[in-house]
């Protein structure tokens, strides 16, 4: 297998703090990494420097062969990464299929002509687009909400949503940052199923995340880190009997 | 069948196209026409500035500038050069979007305060160009402007033609032109919105990181909607100037600006035919108060706080959703 994102000594500093520091990991092409750690450990700061929201004050990041160092997140999704947010980023002026028809954005091959005249090679692109959208919503559990405006929406769907605007990129490995986070046990139990999912059709996922249970039942290799670096990487098993992590999660 | 009207995409063009046909039944004088085309102009300046404002969340304090170099432009280049106006219009409006473009850039980097700042900017400096510029463009005088030529006919409101038998007042023959470039600029509007550049505009408004991160060019789409927006506000001023016949540099200037985003704001952001109502109250409402002319600009102000307190959204959406909520009210009875 080959690794599909590679990071080495990457590392990012916020005036004097380092909030990652000399961290080097890679995930493979079709698996569920989870990166797990405490409060304040630099799991988000992690996800926005790989996604290209941050750039790195040192180190480098690789997606495939290509080095992806410092490039803005629409050319990332360019290149099949595509993410969702601890902070849900929803469009909260649009309907909740608009949101993930915006994520097929860059499939869309029209311009300014065929948009400004309304031309029929618009239309059919349009309705496509708007078919495979539904379809994701279906796919995700969102199928209620198909006519809905986000705003009318739960918190538990909109998360949800972020996940189908993330799928219909097409993305060859989306981002997950804390999607279960405010969800109750039956909508985590849902949404653990709809990772499998994912994985199942060969797109990799690569999670932050608070609940164990989940990262434990559905990850195939787990990274734990803490003050910015790396404290474990290995299988749910190993991590579960390290005991470095056990003493950084109970301050032992 | 109300409930399905107010949802359809192309049911307020229509709606606008028998207000346009219906109104000169209305009318009996030419004032009523002139002022009828002056709204119309305004009308299509906003309906541009709310691409901008309303769908993608920018602000521009300045539009007014736009709108003042389209109409020195035919001004200068018809009066004093003797190129066609037509052919000026479209140079001008080609002119306008590259400066837009050029600008657009480096400004739209900005957000919130800084971009009003940097927008409020460019506006003054283009007014004060054309104030200054005396040997030019006549300086605070203002300068005088042919009228408008379209394959040989001479636009004007003070001649009549004759058309298929019929006698058309000059008037008449503006009021028309001004009514289908109106829904013209609307039918085009509408069509960028519903589209995906439209959706992508949207998003930046709805969230920038969401945008980006599904490859949407946030900097790209801004700046087209900026060259779009100006478009639309030189071809308008282009049209202002043979409309009107003569032109001061007021039409460039701040005031102006505020009005037209005080038009955006009241008749509803993101909602196209209530920007077209925001031109109509806030172009009739000076003729209303003619009395209390020193009072214009306090009204302006009042009318855009009390807009911004008591309905955001704007005066047409907030109308829509108390029909609807209503519509809905009722049903819920008959069940």
């Amino acid at each position: 297998m080959s690794a599909l994102i590679e990071v080495k000594g990457l590392d990012k500093a916020f005036g004097g703090v380092h909030a990652i520091e000399g961290l080097s990991f890679s995930v493979d092409a079709g698996q569920v990494y989870s990166v797990i750690g405490p409060n304040g450990a630099g799991k988000t700061t992690l996800f926005n420097l790989i996604t290209g929201l941050y750039t790195p004050t040192k180190g480098e990041i690789k997606l495939g062969d290509r080095d992806v160092t410092g490039i803005p997140p629409n050319k990332l999704a360019e290149l099949g990464m595509c993410r969702t947010f601890q902070q849900m980023q929803i469009c909260m002026n649009m309907t909740a299929l608009e949101n993930v028809m915006l994520g097929r954005h860059l499939q869309l091959k029209s311009n300014l002509f065929t948009t400004l005249f309304r031309l029929p090679a618009l239309l059919k692109d349009e309705e496509d687009c708007r078919d495979h959208a539904v379809e994701l919503m279906k796919f995700v559990g969102c199928g209620d909400y198909i006519d809905s405006e986000a705003s009318a929406m739960s918190y538990g769907a909109l998360k949800r949503l972020e996940i189908a605007r993330a799928l219909a990129a097409k993305p060859k490995v989306v981002l997950l940052d804390e999607p279960a986070a405010g969800l109750n046990a039956v909508e985590s139990a849902e949404l653990e199923e709809l990772l499998q999912k994912i994985a199942a059709q060969g797109i990799t996922v690569v999670l932050v995340e608070h609940d164990m249970k989940m990262v434990m039942g559905i990850s195939d290799r787990v990274l734990v880190i803490n003050y910015g670096r790396k404290l474990a990487e290995g299988t749910p098993e190993e991590i579960r009997n390290n005991p470095d992590v056990i003493a950084a999660y109970l301050g032992g | 069948m109300l409930k399905s009207l107010l949802h359809n995409r192309l049911s307020g063009l229509l709606l606008l196209a028998i207000v346009i046909f219906v109104l000169p039944v209305f009318f009996n004088n030419p004032f009523h026409y002139d002022m009828a085309t002056q709204i119309a102009i305004y009308a299509t300046t906003v309906v541009g500035l709310n691409l901008l404002v309303g769908f993608a969340g920018q602000i521009s304090l300045g539009h007014a500038g736009f709108f003042g170099v389209g109409a020195y432009f035919s001004a200068i280049m018809t009066g004093v050069y003797g190129w066609p106006p037509v052919i000026t219009l479209l140079l001008g409006a080609v002119l306008v979007g590259f400066l837009a473009f050029v600008v657009g850039r480096p400004i739209l980097r900005l957000k919130g305060y800084y971009l009003s700042m940097a927008t409020l900017a460019l506006g003054f400096i283009i007014a004060i160009i054309i104030n200054n510029e005396g040997w030019l463009t006549g300086g605070p005088d203002g300068m005088p402007v042919p009228s408008l030529s379209v394959f040989g006919w001479e636009l004007s409101t003070f001649s009549s033609y004759s058309f298929l038998g019929m006698t058309i007042s000059g008037s008449l023959a503006w009021y028309w032109l001004a009514g289908v470039l109106l829904l013209l600029g609307v039918w085009l509007a509408q069509n960028l919105i519903d589209s995906p550049i439209g959706r992508a505009l949207r998003s930046v408004h709805g969230s920038e990181v969401a945008a980006s991160v599904v490859g949407v060019d946030t900097a790209r789409f801004k700046n087209l909607v900026f060259v779009i927006s100006a478009v639309y506000a030189s071809l308008m001023g282009s049209l202002y100037a043979h409309f009107q016949g003569f032109i001061t540099p007021d039409i460039a200037g701040f005031m102006e600006s505020i009005i037209l985003v005080t038009m955006v704001v009241l008749g509803g952001m993101g909602s196209t035919i209530g920007v077209i109502l925001g031109a109509v109250l806030l172009t009739l409402l000076p003729q209303l108060l003619a009395d209390f002319h020193e009072y214009e600009m306090m009204m302006f102000g009042l009318i855009l706080m009390l807009t911004m307190i008591f309905m955001p959204k704007g005066l047409l959406p907030t109308t829509q959703r108390f029909i609807r909520s209503r519509l809905s009210k009722k049903k819920g009875e008959q069940a």
